[in-house]
Parts: structure tokens; sequence; C-alpha cells
């Protein structure tokens, strides 16, 4: 089976985020990396490998040029090889954009499931994978924590408000994971070599069959309109001392009266 | 504006967060009307009516039973086209994020999520947000084309009034690819120890954690509080806890007057659903976790030496209780 994993590419967390003044983008000049979560479901994809299961693991990204670079920790973790779109004219795009290409460059692979990490910690509105999958006309389900092929179809477990459910997904399908599962592998030296020979292909816009105005902030159907500090709360009171810091935060529920 | 109001239906009621939602959206100069959409949800639409809205389509549907977002995509987009409906406003929650994504799609619709707040400009939706964990404001409109908006759980009160509204029954066609998939198994964990939602102290702990015999550590200070255990998404996976004790995006929202989280990072699913708690404390040992954003006293330390000592001195503290 093929299966395609959606990464992103964001900000590097290190680094204080913070807002430009005058696009209200996030400051992405400060180095990045893929989204931590991602790697989640690219290890969702490998566990079906490691079972035994024949299958193609092909990395998707859409980002600037870096995300090739970002990219080799995923395949040095064993994705097979990587397809990007990499366009100045995407740069901007909100929900309904993203979703637009994205949904074209995962269409070019024809893969039987795309896994999604749970969320991205640049932006966290957990509505990508619905999007993509409303554009495929296919089958999604989220929150997932463990995935198996069976047959021609996904066997996923999911964890939702009300409990727990297993559900049965037709490929090709598209199924967003949710934390936990196992923690992401880490590289092997094997594969960090090995990395460095895997394919990427970076692609246009064009080569997706969209023109420029179908993305950015042209094809965007939202905007950040304005900035404001928020509303005023107050600074946590931090303490360091390993030693003494039992005794400081009984004192301090003792003051709040919390004892 | 016509401005519909998604109502998510929980075990046969609308949940407070949709209704708190109505309420809030009620308010402003518009035509409001709200959706409730399941199997068996017309007595959640009749309840839903005294919070406002001028009506409260239900859409009930035995495709609808289970919760499962595509089906529901069907019969909410054919409403709004329907009762040409320009902005259509949820709640976050499982179902509703899904809901909303795929919904924008269909529609070619702005989705804007995460807001925390909702006006009327200039004949236009305009909302606000937090962003880089609550550190900046963001205003965020529309443009062109049909207006969605997420909502965070837990920002708006429902407040009843005296009911002007009625319950219209909707039917809609739902496509057969939308029921592809099929729910084989369902089932619920029952709460270890006291329940965390009506707990007044919760001791809640995370990845950071570590081992089992930790998490006993910190289920023992939790009764020396008169409190409860609450964990993370991370500690239900390992299988080292009930999923009935979780707090977070798939777990419970809750509001004690305590919250000492211990190994917590404090990442949005965890977030959102218990930032609403009167006074938080974190213990974690990196400096930039971003759970202390939002608490009211941080502690950059190892749990392991904290946790021990802290159950230590709250016994001494209270030498009579058992």
């Amino acid at each position: 089976m093929k299966v395609v994993v959606c990464m992103k590419e964001v900000p590097a967390q290190a680094v204080p985020r913070r807002l430009d003044r005058n696009s209200y983008r996030l400051v992405r000049s400060v180095g990045s990396e893929i989204n931590g979560a991602d790697h989640d479901a690219l290890e969702a994809a490998l566990l079906i490998k490691d079972t035994g299961t024949e299958c193609e693991i092909v990395v998707a990204s859409v980002g600037p040029t870096t995300v090739v670079g970002s990219l080799q920790h995923a395949l040095a973790m064993g994705a097979d090889r990587a397809v990007v779109v990499s366009d100045e004219a995407v740069a901007g795009s909100d929900l309904i954009a993203t979703s637009r290409v994205l949904s074209r460059l995962v269409a070019r692979e024809s893969p039987d499931l795309v896994l999604f990490g749970p969320q991205a910690s640049d932006s966290s509105g957990s509505v990508l994978w619905a999007a993509v999958a409303e554009r495929l006309g296919t089958p999604f389900v989220s929150n997932a924590t463990r995935v198996k092929p069976v047959g021609g179809a996904v066997e996923a477990t999911r964890q939702t408000e009300i409990g727990y459910e297993k559900v049965l997904v037709p490929q090709p399908c598209v199924i967003s994971v949710s934390g936990a599962g196992q923690k992401p592998r880490y590289p092997s030296l094997k594969g960090m070599v090995a990395a460095k020979r895997k394919e990427v292909v970076v692609l246009s816009l064009a080569d997706v069959g969209l023109s420029p105005t179908a993305c950015g902030i042209s094809g965007s159907m939202t905007r950040v309109l304005g900035m404001s500090p928020p509303p005023p709360r107050q600074k946590a009171l931090m303490i360091s001392d390993e030693n003494t810091a039992a005794e400081q935060i009984l004192a301090f529920l003792s003051s709040r009266r919390l004892l | 504006m016509n401005i519909l109001v998604y109502i998510e239906e929980r075990h046969g009621r609308p949940s407070e967060d949709s209704l708190g939602l109505l309420s809030y959206v009620s308010s402003l100069d518009a035509a409001v009307s709200g959706v409730v959409c399941g199997f068996g949800v017309r007595e959640a639409a009749e309840e839903a009516l005294n919070y406002a809205p001028r009506e409260v389509f239900a859409i009930d549907d035995a495709r609808l039973h289970g919760r499962l977002p595509q089906p529901y995509v069907d019969a909410v987009a054919q409403l709004v086209r329907e009762q040409q409906i320009d902005a259509v406003l949820f709640v976050a929650s499982v179902l509703a994020s899904n809901l909303a994504g795929a919904l924008a799609a269909r529609l070619e619709a702005g989705l804007n999520w995460d807001l925390s707040d909702i006006v009327l400009r200039e004949g236009r939706l305009v909302g606000r947000k937090l962003v880089l964990g609550d550190t900046a404001c963001v205003e965020v409109g529309w443009e062109g084309g049909r207006e969605i908006a997420l909502f965070r759980p837990g920002t708006f009160e429902p407040h009843s009034v005296v009911s002007k509204g009625q319950v219209v029954d909707y039917a809609a066609s739902i496509e057969d690819h939308s029921t592809g998939v099929k729910v084989v198994e369902r089932w619920e964990e029952r709460a270890q120890g006291s329940p965390i939602e009506s707990a007044d102290v919760l001791v809640a702990v995370g990845r950071g954690v570590g081992d089992r015999a930790t998490l006993a550590d910190a289920e023992e200070l939790a009764r020396e509080l008169h409190g409860a255990l609450a964990v993370t998404m991370p500690i239900v996976d390992q299988g080292w806890y009930s999923h009935a004790n979780q707090v977070g995006q798939t777990g419970k929202t809750v509001r004690p007057r305590l919250y000492l989280a211990f190994g917590i990072s404090g990442a949005i699913q965890h977030r959102i659903g218990m930032e609403r708690s009167g006074t938080i404390v974190a213990v974690n040992t990196d400096p930039h976790a971003p759970i202390f954003s939002f608490s009211d006293l941080g502690v950059v330390a190892d749990l392991h030496v904290v946790l021990p000592k802290l159950r230590k001195l709250v016994r001494a503290e209270r030498p009579n209780d058992s």
C-alpha cells in the first residue's frame, strides 16, 4: 500500500515566536523545523511497515524551500521519499488555500492512506485534514490512537470526549493520529546516511495544476485585520530553586488559602 | 445577516458550550438560528430554543447516529445553502472541528478558529483570538463568501430566556459515500478515584511523570488535598490511568479552585480543558514549557524531587487527616 504522511514546517520551537508588525504573519526567519507532532503520523506509518505490510511511505509538504532540509529527519526515520510544493505564491495561505494545494499534491500520489499529525505548533486549528479529505472526496476520521490496515480498509481506534471507538475506514482515506500511540523513533545512523540519497521532489504550483491566484492571500478567504495586546493576565510567579520548591509551593497555597 | 449556530448534542442534551455561544450570538444584530444534528435529537433542539434563537433546525436522521463528521457535512451544507445562511459558528470539539474544516472546503468559505470573541462590524463578522500562547491578540475577518468560525470551548456562559422560537424539522439528503466509515465498537471507561469534574482540587500529571510509582505518589497527594487525580492524554494512552480522568480536548473540561500540574507542558489540547481553573500551579523541568504562560505559580524543577516533598509537607500541615 502507499501511505502519504503530511508534514508541516514550523518556526523552530526553541526560539520565542512573534508576529510581524505589518503582515501579522508569524516571523519565520528564525530557523525552522518540521512540526514535532507530525512525526507521530510518520511513526504510525512506520509501524504499519514494521508489521510486514508492503508499504511505501511518502512525505508530503507545502512550504518554503527550507522544507527540503527540514524533511531530512523524516527521511532518516524511514520515510521512502518526499514530495514538496514550494512556491512563493503559497505564502500567506489560509485553510482554504492550503487545503487546495495540499490536496492536489496528495492526489498526485494516489495513496491508499493519508496520515496527519494531531495539530501544528504554530496554528492549532485541527481542521486541515478534514478540508483535505473533503477535497479528495475520501472518508476521514480524526484522533486515531492506533491505525492498522485490514484488507481494503483501515481499522482505527479513536479517542473522543465521549470515550473510545474502533472504526473501519475504507481505503483510500484520510486519518489524523492523535499524539501518544508510540513515541516517534529516533533515526539510526544508517537511516541518516540513507536519507541523503532519498528522493525529494520539489514542485511548483503549476506542477500541481494551480494558478498563483488560487493560493496565498489572493486564494484565501480569511484575513488578519489587526493586532492588539492580550487582555492582561497576571504573569506567573516563578520559582527555580528545586531544594526549596516544595516549601515555596506550600507557602503560596496557604497564602491563597488553598490548603 | 443570517447566522447559524451549530448546537452539539451530548447524551440527549445540547452542550453547555453550544448554548453559551447561542446566547452570546443572539445579542448581535443578526437573524440567529440553531441546528442540532444526530439521531434522537429533537428534545435537545427544544431545549436550545430557550437560548434565544429565531428557530432551531432539527436534523434527526439514523445515519447521523455515529457522530462521524461526513454525513453531518452533507446535512449542514444543504441547510446552509437552502436557508441562505451567511455564517456558521461552532464551539470546537472533536466532531465540530472536523465538521467545520470539511464544511469550509465544501462551501469554499473562510474558516477562523480558536476565537474567543466575535462582533458585527459593517455587516461582517470580526473575530478575536489569542495567539502565540495567548501573548498576543489578533482580529480576524472573512473575505467574500460565507463565514465559518470555531470558538474556544468554555468561552461563553449560557443564559436562558423565554423562548419565542420554534423547532423546524429538516430532512437532509446524505450522500452514500459519506457513510463509508463504520463504527465497530464503542466503549467508555469509568473514573479512577473521585470524579474530576466536581473536584475542588485537582492534582494533574502528564508525560513528565515518567513512571507509575510517581503516578501513585500524585494520587496520594490528591487524596491528602481532598481532591482528585487528573491526567493528560499520553498517560491514558499508555494504559496508566482511565480516560474518565483525562483533561483536555478529548477528555473533560474542568474548573477546580486549584489545579496542581506536574510534568505537563501545557499543549493546547490540554490547556483548553483546564485554563479556567482558579489557581494554577505548574511544576516542569523545562523553563520554556507553555504551561508557565498561564500559571499563577511556575516551578522550574524536577517533579520527582518536588512531589514527594510536597506530599510530606501537606501531610505535616494536616496531621489529623487520614
